[in-house]
């Protein structure tokens, strides 16, 4: 590669990191990784790769071992303010209705009167289509529409990097499916920078624009696959050609970091 | 409504069957009535004595209930402490289950004789044998809540006391109703316990332990009767009214408020 002279330093940069456990266990040996502003990242691998481990380093809710990580300058603690994490489940609070489920983030940053709140609200919710339920309780709603919820909630405090820890992992194909374009969607809106752990190959050739695809013991990244795909993306997308290629390559550089399963192992398969 | 009269049938047959059976056994067996009393001398004396009955309830009542509100004011911020750190609570929580494990017969004449023969020391009883189940279920709310959701808080630069505020506590107030619900029927056991110790002067009338050691002296069997019928309807009372609150709580959000819901 020719180096050329790059006056802005990268929007996310991670540098050797290392993650070891007390117990003396390397989840992440010495990553490396940068990202552009609104580059849609995912990170896929087998389990114990410590893809879910790196999201949370990146979030500051765990600490490095050693390396360093920058979020546009800002330690990972500094940068929560522009930083939402969407977790494997939709984590809402059972009290809340949904509309004060999405207004939790700006009410805990304090820096929002109730009616710009309540303004940021009804903006979201119809953009996530969930207007008619905005007074109910989570408890109320489908597993896809809480996930909505999540996901508005997330972006009511309009974050410049977003977190996404295999958010629609418990989810039916046709909803994640369904919400996977509503995520590309929004994306249009707000272009945030997007890492996203995911167990499914299909949708991570659907939403990124980059996957990273690591091994574990240690966790390294194995590969990197550039997606070419511009956007915006369209659910035709999934049946075309081009797209169905890569899927398979993805899956092939997945097969090759897959630990040979051992069936006395009682672990995750 | 009318699924409710349905619902309230079998209950209400079963007393009427029980009633019966009670009463036909009195006559049948020719048992004494300072042995058994017949429902009907009961019912007499209730009506007869309904004054001081009522006086006696009330009294009974203040104390459970003012050992009760004690204990889950104290029972909260005990939890509170307790939910701190892993380590207070390895240190502190053994001498909690002492409340649980000592018999409270045990210790309701060593408040009565540390704290003097009254009504204080009673409701100081009440709150002694509620205090263990309220620490112990809120505790365990408190510290029961999801990584997930605490993590959420966290990316959200929360202070702590706006992640207990918003978070542990509204988590916890499911756990805290159970406490509050085994406590409120105990609350009325505690009382009596400690009016059994009493001595009637100091609780001026005497509250309904007090009255029950004096009815069972005097081999007043059929005011008794009333006297530990009056008791069991205060505690059903207490218990009624956190459940109704608990409902008012939680119906919206709670899968145990809901049930109505599912049907």
């Amino acid at each position: 590669m020719i180096p050329t002279a790059n006056p802005q330093p990268p929007f996310i940069t991670l540098d050797s990191v290392t993650k070891r456990w007390s117990n003396g266990a390397t989840v992440l040996d010495g990553l490396s990784l940068q990202a552009e502003r609104g580059e849609f990242i995912s990170l896929i691998g087998p389990s114990g790769c410590g893809k879910s481990t790196l999201l949370r380093l990146l979030a500051g809710l765990s600490g490095l071992s050693s390396g360093s990580v920058k979020l546009d300058g800002m330690l990972p603690e500094s940068a929560r303010e522009i930083m939402s994490f969407i977790f494997q489940d939709a984590t809402l609070l059972p009290w809340r209705t949904v509309r004060s489920n999405v207004e939790l983030g700006l009410e805990l940053e304090g820096k929002t009167t109730e009616s710009q709140r309540h303004k940021t609200s009804t903006e979201l919710l119809q953009w996530v289509g969930l207007s008619d339920v905005a007074d109910l309780h989570p408890r109320q709603l489908s597993g896809g529409m809480r996930m909505r919820v999540s996901i508005a909630r997330a972006l009511a405090t309009r974050p410049k990097i977003l977190l996404m820890d295999e958010p629609f992992g418990a989810l039916d194909e046709m909803t994640r499916d369904f919400l996977n374009e509503e995520v590309l969607r929004l994306r249009e809106n707000d272009q945030f920078t997007t890492f996203f752990v995911t167990h499914s190959v299909a949708e991570a050739v659907f939403l990124s624009t980059r996957i990273l695809v690591l091994r574990a013991k240690p966790g390294q990244i194995a590969r990197e696959i550039p997606v070419p795909f511009s956007y915006p993306r369209t659910a035709a997308l999934r049946s075309a050609p081009e797209f169905l290629r890569l899927v398979g390559e993805v899956s092939a550089a997945l097969r090759s970091v897959q630990v040979p399963s051992n069936p006395s192992n009682p672990g995750h398969p | 409504m009318k699924k409710f009269l349905i619902q309230a049938a079998w209950p209400l047959a079963v007393f009427v069957v029980v009633i019966t059976a009670w009463h036909l056994c009195c006559r049948w067996l020719a048992i004494p009535a300072y042995v058994l009393p017949q429902p009907s001398a009961v019912v007499r004396v209730v009506i007869e004595r309904h004054q001081t009955l009522w006086n006696a309830f009330c009294i009974t009542a203040l104390e459970a209930g003012g050992g009760y509100l004690l204990s889950i004011l104290g029972g909260v911020v005990i939890a509170l402490f307790f939910a701190q750190s892993p380590l207070i609570r390895r240190s502190f929580y053994p001498y909690t289950i002492l409340l649980q494990t000592v018999p409270i017969v045990a210790i309701a004449p060593l408040i009565l004789m540390w704290f003097g023969s009254g009504l204080r020391s009673v409701m100081l009883v009440a709150f002694v044998i509620c205090l263990f189940p309220i620490i112990a279920n809120t505790t365990q709310g408190l510290i029961s809540v999801p990584r997930n959701l605490i993590d959420l808080f966290v990316m959200s630069n929360a202070s702590r006391s706006r992640q207990l505020l918003k978070l542990r506590l509204p988590y916890a107030l499911p756990h805290l109703f159970v406490g509050l619900r085994i406590s409120a029927g105990i609350s009325v056991i505690g009382a009596v316990t400690g009016e059994l110790f009493a001595s009637s002067n100091a609780v001026g009338e005497g509250g309904l332990g007090y009255s029950i050691t004096y009815a069972n002296s005097q081999l007043q069997t059929d005011y008794l009767f009333a006297l530990v019928l009056t008791a069991s309807l205060l505690g059903f009372l207490f218990f009624f009214t956190i459940t109704a609150l608990e409902w008012l709580c939680l119906r919206k959000w709670h899968e145990s408020a809901m049930k109505t819901d599912a049907d």
